[in-house]
Parts: structure tokens; sequence; C-alpha cells
């Protein structure tokens, strides 16, 4: 029993630290560096990215040894999507604030690798309340990261944190923090300290592999692009 | 038909679509590394995005709006998208075996690309009428080829350079499409 506890715990941390979506893996970039202008519009993404993906994972384990190998990732498409799509309208209509902050990233939850990505790498080789656990394990990890990346950029960008002043008001914002080059340039700062303490990302792999390396389901056209180009 | 003009303008300058709206980031960091695959997966991305749109845009007005099925949008699109992406691919390698070589390996690669589904939820967000989404879906692909194009111009100087071990990789790309991202800040003046 004790050592199955442990099992569960270990995809926790898994999720948070070992093997962060955002910070060791980067997926999900698209959102992290969009949604990330606010530290409370972290939070709105990471839990709604979470919602989707726990029950994805859950609906996927459940499903299988019911879903053809061939046709897996299209089936996956259409859970992720369906999920997609109920929490879009439960937060239009349960919190029109956070729905107008994100507004067309959420649908984007979609195409979210990490979604997919965990799919295909954990769910559908896994238990149910495993899959559940990874879930929630790598949904908070990207939480956690979206809220950090927002807290930085509204720090510096705004002068706030949460929405209070933080900053005093005599000292002047640097503005393109919270402008679209300020994601790309918290994003490096944090990979770049990642491996200043020696936390081995795998970013060499993404920029070196010549492939996409985004995702699993890129990672299987990325298996057709290399046929192709080997034929 | 000036309005026409300024939405592709919009779609591919102003509004870029990976420096200012972060759609595409994947294949942006990742297919960057060499000038020829940037290229080539430009193309075959404006290709996509264009046909895309087209049918996103058709089945939302013909299909989606009358019956009230607003809601199924974003199911509808991803599959159309991934299907949409096959039939091209398919009829690229019978019809075109030249095309197919020079795009064929990226199309797969474009179905996740969460660039196609943003344009055609953004067209139907943004009532545009099927003249106007295919424009605006033809504008943010060219604004993303740019992009991919002068990313992978200045990778291939950053190759030589002699960086700090820590900024090795993923984080000196970032650096610069930060700078690439105030240059095309820039733009934004030329909203009219």
């Amino acid at each position: 029993m004790k050592k199955e506890m442990n099992q569960y715990v270990e995809r926790l941390w898994n999720g948070l630290v070992t093997e962060n979506p955002t910070l060791v893996l980067m997926l999900g970039m698209c959102p992290t560096l969009a949604v990330s202008t606010r530290a409370m519009n972290g939070i709105g993404m990471g839990l709604s990215s979470t919602a989707v993906l726990v029950l994805s994972n859950l609906v996927i384990s459940l499903l299988r040894k019911v879903i053809p190998d061939q046709v897996r990732l299209p089936s996956y498409i259409v859970v992720v999507a369906s999920l997609v799509t109920v929490t879009e309208l439960l937060i239009e209509a349960y919190l029109p604030s956070v729905y107008d902050a994100l507004g067309i990233y959420i649908p984007l939850i979609v195409v979210n690798c990490i979604i997919l990505g965990r799919a295909e790498a954990y769910a559908n080789k896994h238990g149910p309340g495993l899959a559940v656990m990874d879930g929630i394990g790598m949904g908070l990890g990207f939480t956690i990261a979206l809220t950090l990346a927002g807290l930085i950029r509204e720090i510096l960008g705004n002068g706030t944190a949460f929405g209070a002043q933080i900053l005093p008001k005599t000292m002047e914002p640097i503005g393109i923090f919270v402008q679209p080059p300020g994601a790309f340039l918290v994003i490096a700062l944090f990979i770049i300290i990642m491996n200043a303490i020696g936390i081995k990302t795998r970013q060499r792999k993404l920029v070196d592999g010549g492939c996409d390396g985004c995702c699993a389901a890129c990672a299987a056209a990325c298996d057709k692009r290399e046929e192709v180009s080997a034929q | 038909m000036k309005s026409l003009i300024l939405i592709i303008i919009g779609g591919a300058l102003i509004n870029n679509v990976v420096l200012n709206q972060f759609l595409g980031i994947c294949s942006f960091l990742g297919v960057s590394k060499q000038m020829k695959a940037s290229a080539s997966l430009g193309v075959a991305v404006i290709f996509v995005i264009t046909i895309a749109s087209a049918v996103a845009s058709l089945l939302y007005d013909y299909v989606l709006a009358p019956y009230g099925m607003d809601y199924m949008k974003t199911i509808v699109f991803i599959l159309v998208i991934a299907a949409l992406v096959q039939i091209v691919e398919m009829f690229l390698k019978k019809t075109s075996p030249a095309i197919y070589t020079a795009l064929g390996i990226y199309l797969p690669l474009i179905t996740t690309n969460c660039a196609v589904l943003g344009v055609a939820l953004t067209n139907v967000q943004s009532g545009f009428n099927f003249l106007e989404s295919v424009l605006a879906g033809f504008g943010t692909a060219v604004g993303y080829t740019l992009a991919i194009v002068l990313l992978a111009g200045i990778r291939s100087r950053i190759r030589e350079e002699d960086l700090p071990e820590p900024l090795r990789g993923a984080p000196i790309v970032m650096i610069a499409a930060a700078l690439m991202s105030i240059a095309f800040m820039g733009f934004s003046g030329l909203s009219f």
C-alpha cells in the first residue's frame, strides 16, 4: 500500500519539479508567452489547462484499451477539443473577467502540446488513478511556471503583483515587460538561470534536433518526416 | 479595397502572429535552425493557412452559424484542419511531386501548429466574411514566414559567435526573438 502511495506522490513531484512541462520539457510555449502579462492571468490559464489536462488524462486512460492504435491521435484531439469547449463555456458563464483576459487562448488549449503530449506519453499506458495524478502534477507545474512568469512581468512592467501596487509609485515601470518582447526576455532569463545552475532542460534537443521537438503529436509527424527524408 | 489591403498588412506586420500573438512558437523556435527549412516551412504554412481560413470561413458561415452551433467551432475547426492537411498532402503527392518533395515533409508538422487554428478562430471572432478571412489568413501566414526566415538569418550569424555557456541554445534565440519583436512593435504606428 505504501509503495502504491509513493507512486502517486512521485507523479505529482515529477510534474511539479523533475519534468516541469514549461521549465524543463519546454512544452506549451505559446500560452506561456502569450498570457503571462499578469500573475492572475497565469493562474487563470494554468488552472483552466489543468482542468482540461486532468479530465483528458482520465478519459484517455479509461479508453486506452478501446481506442485503436492507428486512430489514436485524432481520437485524443476529439476528446481534448470537447473538454476544452466545455471549459470555455463554463469560464464564459462564471468567470467573464478571466474569459475576457484570456480571449482566444482558451480555445487554443486544444493545441497545447502538454495535453496531447501527456495523453501520448503517459495516459494511454497507465491506469486512471495514476493518469489523474500525472495530470494534476503537470497542470500545477504549468500553473506555477506561468504564474511566476506573470508575476515577474507584472512587477517589472506594471509595478504591481496580483493587481496590488508593489513598487513605489515614483519608480517608472519598464513598460516593455508587459509588451510582447518582455515575454521572450523573461522566458529566456528563466532558461539562462536553469542552465547556469546546471538543471538540464530539453531545450538543446528542441533547438538542435532539427525536427520540431514540440510535442508527441508532432513526434508522429517527425517520424514520418524522417522516413520521407530518408528515402 | 483599402480595408482589404489593411487586413493583409495588419496580419503580416502589425499583429505579427509569432512575435505579437505568440502562435506557432514551437515551430518558430524548432525549425528556424536552417534557412532553407525555414523558407520551405513558411511556404507550406502560407499554403495551409490560406486554404484552412477559406474552408473554416465557409463552414462557419454556411453550417455552424445558421444552425446555432457556434460552440462547436473549436472541435470542427481542429478536425477540418487535420483532415485538410492530409488531403492537401495526398493531392500534392499525386499531382505535383516536385512541390510535394519541397513541402510534403513539413505539412504534418502544421496540423499541430496553433497558428492555423488561431487564425481560423480569430477570423470568426472578428466577423470577417469569406474574402476577408482568406486575405487575413494569407497576411498572417506571410507574417509567420517573414518572422521565421528573419530568425533563421539571425541564427546563422549567432552560430559563429562565442557565447557564454548558459546563453547557448534556446536563450539566445529567445533574446533574438525579443529584439525582433521590439522592431516589429514599430509597425504598430502603421495602424491607420
